[in-house]
């Protein structure tokens, strides 16, 4: 067991976790976290997308140790109480998810695919989505939604 | 999982000594391969050595090469204002390796050492004559890269960085496996003032290689025309799932045409 601390959502959290515990599970199950999402075992989905200090990452594919002393933003940290954040609304207004699986690392990955880029071209978007797979809408309002977003990049506050 | 101790050495000294202290000690950088390998029960380990402190996370210019450290993520190499005026072909080979969030953890170190078949590094590497940089000794790329998953490195010896010579003109291009991402064929092409060299991944049986029929004909004139005649026989070439035999030996003509053009173009 090592200690880590880490900050998740602008929360300080120091806790003891077995070395081979992933940054996945730790927000899952030790922090109750739930937004992140699992949705393989091969690291190719993008469900459990966070960000580490301000980067986009997998985090099935990191292990808490590796997180220690770490800024960590998950989706519970994006919206401000009732009011969402603008990559959630517009998704929500574009219809940007059918099951919603998928949409905790899309909308994490989103953000960081738009930051300084509000002419971003549906090309960029959908390269940008490599890491992130949805089985539901076949990708066209998900593009939609981040297409809007980008727009509204002024708007756009990276918490 | 299987269970395993997490160790941070401070300096790449420590590391190299906690790596040789046993056999079921593995190196991680950015663990883009070994962490899905440890998911799936594929590999066990005692203690895996994380060199994240190792200060391996370095881009400078040294006596007119470029050297970039082991630890340097794809992200950093596709984004840095050093290699994109040094070596710009690199920096967009960077720019398209796995995803967005494969490049934010991932690593050049990382990419060399486990010498995947596809992996895209291994062929900008070998075609630039770069050199392989470890606590042990200095290995040309020649005599790095040896088979599948399989290189020069011994058990206890890490990589630390890579120098790059600067070509005249320099493109990869790859033919990119729809859901993987990953190299059906990607061709690097770098032309130096004295020879043209051509690396292929994705494509051999044995791993990276360098492909001579397309370097002399280059060689004689430097553009994409000079490769309408050639023909590369399959023998050797990977068959599998993704790709015959003959249809790699065809991608890698037209993508070796296709980076020519592109090397000209920038």
């Amino acid at each position: 067991m090592t200690e880590v601390t880490l900050t998740v959502n602008g929360k300080k959290y120091t806790q003891n976790v077995f070395d081979h515990v992933l940054l996945s599970d730790f927000i899952r199950e030790k922090l109750k976290l739930t937004g992140t999402h699992i949705g393989c075992d091969t690291s190719q989905c993008g469900a459990c997308v966070i960000h580490l200090d301000g980067k986009s990452i997998k985090s099935c594919t990191m292990l808490a140790v590796q997180a220690d002393g770490c800024d960590v933003l998950t989706i519970e940290g994006l919206a401000d109480g009732d009011v969402l954040h603008p990559m959630q609304r517009a998704f929500h207004e574009n219809h940007g998810l059918q099951c919603g699986f998928c949409t905790p690392g899309m909308i994490m990955s989103a953000i960081e695919l738009i930051k300084g880029k509000p002419d971003i071209t549906e090309q960029e978007i959908r390269q940008g989505l490599e890491g992130n797979l949805c089985r539901c809408t076949g990708y066209q309002n998900i593009v939609k939604s981040i297409q809007e977003a980008a727009k509204n990049e002024n708007n756009l506050t990276n918490r | 999982m299987y269970s395993f101790n997490y160790l941070k050495p401070g300096s790449i000294k420590e590391a190299e000594s906690l790596l040789s202290e046993s056999d079921d000690n593995k190196v991680i950088s950015g663990g883009m391969t070994l962490l899905p390998t440890l998911k799936q029960r594929l590999a066990r380990i005692d203690n895996l050595i994380g060199l994240e402190k190792c200060g391996l996370d370095k881009i400078i210019l040294r006596e007119g090469l470029l050297n970039i450290g082991a630890m340097v993520t794809h992200f950093d190499v596709s984004n840095s204002a050093l290699v994109k005026t040094e070596n710009p072909a690199i920096a967009q080979l960077a720019s398209h390796i796995g995803d967005r969030q494969v490049r934010n953890r991932g690593t050049i170190g990382g990419s060399l050492a486990n010498n995947d078949p596809s992996a895209c590094y291994p062929a900008a590497i070998l075609a630039m004559s770069g050199t392989i940089h470890t606590t042990k000794r200095d290995i040309k790329a020649e005599n790095f890269f040896v088979d599948l998953f399989e290189t020069a490195l011994e058990e206890d010896e890490i990589i630390t960085s890579v120098s790059l010579p600067k070509p005249e003109r320099a493109a990869y291009e790859k033919f990119p496996n729809p859901a993987s991402r990953y190299a059906i064929v990607g061709i690097f092409v770098a032309k130096f003032d004295s020879e043209v060299r051509v690396a292929v991944t994705g494509a051999g049986e044995e791993g990276v290689f360098r492909c001579q029929q397309i370097e002399t004909a280059l060689s004689a004139k430097f553009l994409p025309e000079s490769l309408s005649e050639i023909n590369i026989s399959a023998d050797g070439l990977m068959s599998d799932i993704h790709a015959e035999a003959d249809y790699r030996a065809h991608l890698i003509v037209e993508l070796a045409k296709r980076a020519v053009a592109k090397s000209i173009a920038r």
